[in-house]
């Protein structure tokens, strides 16, 4: 009967209010939660994240998730989303603070965010969003849309696998796909209309993959 | 291309916001709620929400008012007054508040910010500065609401708070709170100047022109407080005057004041009675997310 609940990440690393209430507003049904079984049980997976990348493997490990995590999302193909930080922990490593581990769920490496003279790090605020294919994620959403970005690393992965990428300095990574996983560096909790759609598309993917 | 944020800032004291004056005097403006839910709508870029007695009066945040505030707006929450620990910014960013605020802690105990941008990345500390003149040309940073002196530089502190891992600097000036005359130029260039994180200014706005001459001082956000109560739309219409003058903002808003003029100000200009009888029957519906 739990058809289209989606399990929202809580690993003391996030800000998981912001992400409820983006829901609550879309009237999508979410379940706030750390517990092995509640992974298994959910239709699709909300890995929030506002933090510091070795904090955030340590948590997730101290909460025995990383396991459970792989067999949902990789083997089962759990339709997942990485929000900031989540995103960055599918990449096989970070060197935010010291060089960690991370899921590995992506062949791609978090460095810091070095942009050329004259540009400010930490890169926060509203960035124009270069789309590179046409997916469901970005479904409604225009080429050149405003999100959200507040980041001092970003994700370095192939091309095959970015759908948008954004200016400052240099071109970063914005989202990206692999199959059932998807990862955004902005925070669409936060990115008014824009995000809102972002997420709906996240919640119709979800439901059209549990039919 | 990064746009310039336009930041509302809600100074709440006993529950409600107030307009600030000087950091003396207050005016009460409505109920914070309600003051998130028109900016989110108006198109503001980011909401800075500052509990001005929480220090002075010894209390921690109140996170249950938080959580409620913060499900009027869909842009980012940050969320100040009455921080003095890693527990309430713990129990903040689990409420709503998507960055926080630290003033007076990060002066007297600065490690919480170190502690905080370990454990939420430094892009999620906010370190607020308040300052004024204390002697001709040279400024002082004051804690507890500006009541307290710390004998401490603007520049100094904003370069230890970037030492100490803070994302952001908020960067208000005290004798500017409500005067109406714009932002304190001898105050802000330098302070911009002195780090390489972004700087967010605050104090003095009257009028959108205001915003234009902080962003030509470098901060990478101009904030006010007062100046968005008072007029229906004030973000949409400031951000548009800022847009014509190419100063780069984001627009995303239902109303958008395409063809109208603006004065010097920034105020807008009288509009042609036909365009004005055109727009009364215009209806935009909202869209379905």
């Amino acid at each position: 009967m739990n058809s289209d609940t989606v399990l929202i990440i809580d690993y003391d690393m996030g800000n998981i209010g912001s992400v409820c209430h983006a829901l609550d507003f879309l009237g999508g049904r979410y379940l706030v939660s750390n517990q092995q079984e509640d992974l298994a049980a959910a239709d699709g997976i909300i890995l929030p994240g506002v933090g510091a990348f070795d904090a955030a493997m340590r948590n997730l490990q101290a909460l025995d998730l990383v396991g459970e995590l792989g067999e949902q999302v990789v083997k089962r193909g759990k339709p997942f989303i990485g929000i900031c930080l989540g995103m960055q922990l599918l990449a096989k490593d970070s060197v935010e603070n010291v060089l960690t581990t991370g899921l590995g769920w992506i062949d791609g490496h978090v460095r810091a965010v070095e942009p050329s003279d004259g540009f400010r790090v930490p890169h926060v605020g509203w960035n124009g969003v270069h789309l590179h294919r046409d997916t469901a994620l970005f479904h409604r959403i225009a080429d050149d849309a405003h999100f959200y970005f507040d980041h001092s690393y970003h994700l370095q992965c192939g091309e095959e696998l970015v759908l948008a990428s954004f200016d400052y300095g240099g071109t970063y990574v914005a989202a990206v796909q692999k199959g059932n996983i998807f990862g955004v560096q902005f925070h669409p909790e936060k990115s008014q209309r824009n995000g809102l759609k972002l997420l709906r598309n996240f919640l119709t993917a979800m439901r059209d993959a549990a039919s | 291309m990064l746009k310039t944020r336009v930041i509302g800032v809600l100074a709440v004291k006993d529950g409600l916001v107030v307009q600030s004056v000087g950091f003396r005097r207050y005016l009460p403006v409505g109920v914070p709620a309600i003051a998130v839910e028109y900016l989110n709508r108006w198109g503001i870029d980011e909401i800075v929400l500052l509990d001005i007695r929480a220090t002075v009066d010894g209390r921690r945040p109140q996170f249950d008012l938080i959580a409620e505030y913060s499900k009027h707006g869909q842009v980012p929450f940050a969320v100040g007054g009455g921080i003095r620990d890693i527990y309430d910014i713990d129990s903040l960013m689990r409420a709503g508040a998507d960055k926080v605020v630290i003033n007076t802690a990060a002066v007297e105990q600065p490690t919480l910010i170190s502690e905080g941008a370990r454990r939420y990345g430094n892009q999620c500390i906010v370190v607020s500065l308040d300052a004024r003149l204390v002697a001709p040309g040279r400024y002082g940073v004051f804690t507890r609401s500006g009541r307290q002196a710390t004998g401490h530089a603007p520049v100094e502190l904003a370069r230890r708070a970037e030492q100490y891992g803070a994302g952001e600097i908020l960067l208000t000036s005290i004798d500017r709170d409500g005067s109406k005359q714009g932002y304190d130029a001898n105050l802000i260039a330098p302070v911009v100047n002195a780090v390489r994180i972004p700087v967010i200014v605050c104090g003095g706005v009257d009028r959108p022109a205001h915003l234009l001459e902080g962003i030509r001082l470098g901060a990478s956000a101009v904030a006010a407080a007062n100046f968005f109560h008072y007029t229906e739309h004030s973000v949409a219409v400031a951000k548009h005057f800022l847009e014509t003058l190419g100063a780069g903002v984001r627009l995303d808003t239902l109303v958008t004041y395409d063809g109208f003029d603006h004065d010097g100000n920034g105020r807008l200009g009288k509009v042609d009675d036909d365009v004005l009888d055109r727009l009364r029957f215009k209806h935009v519906p909202e869209e379905v997310i």
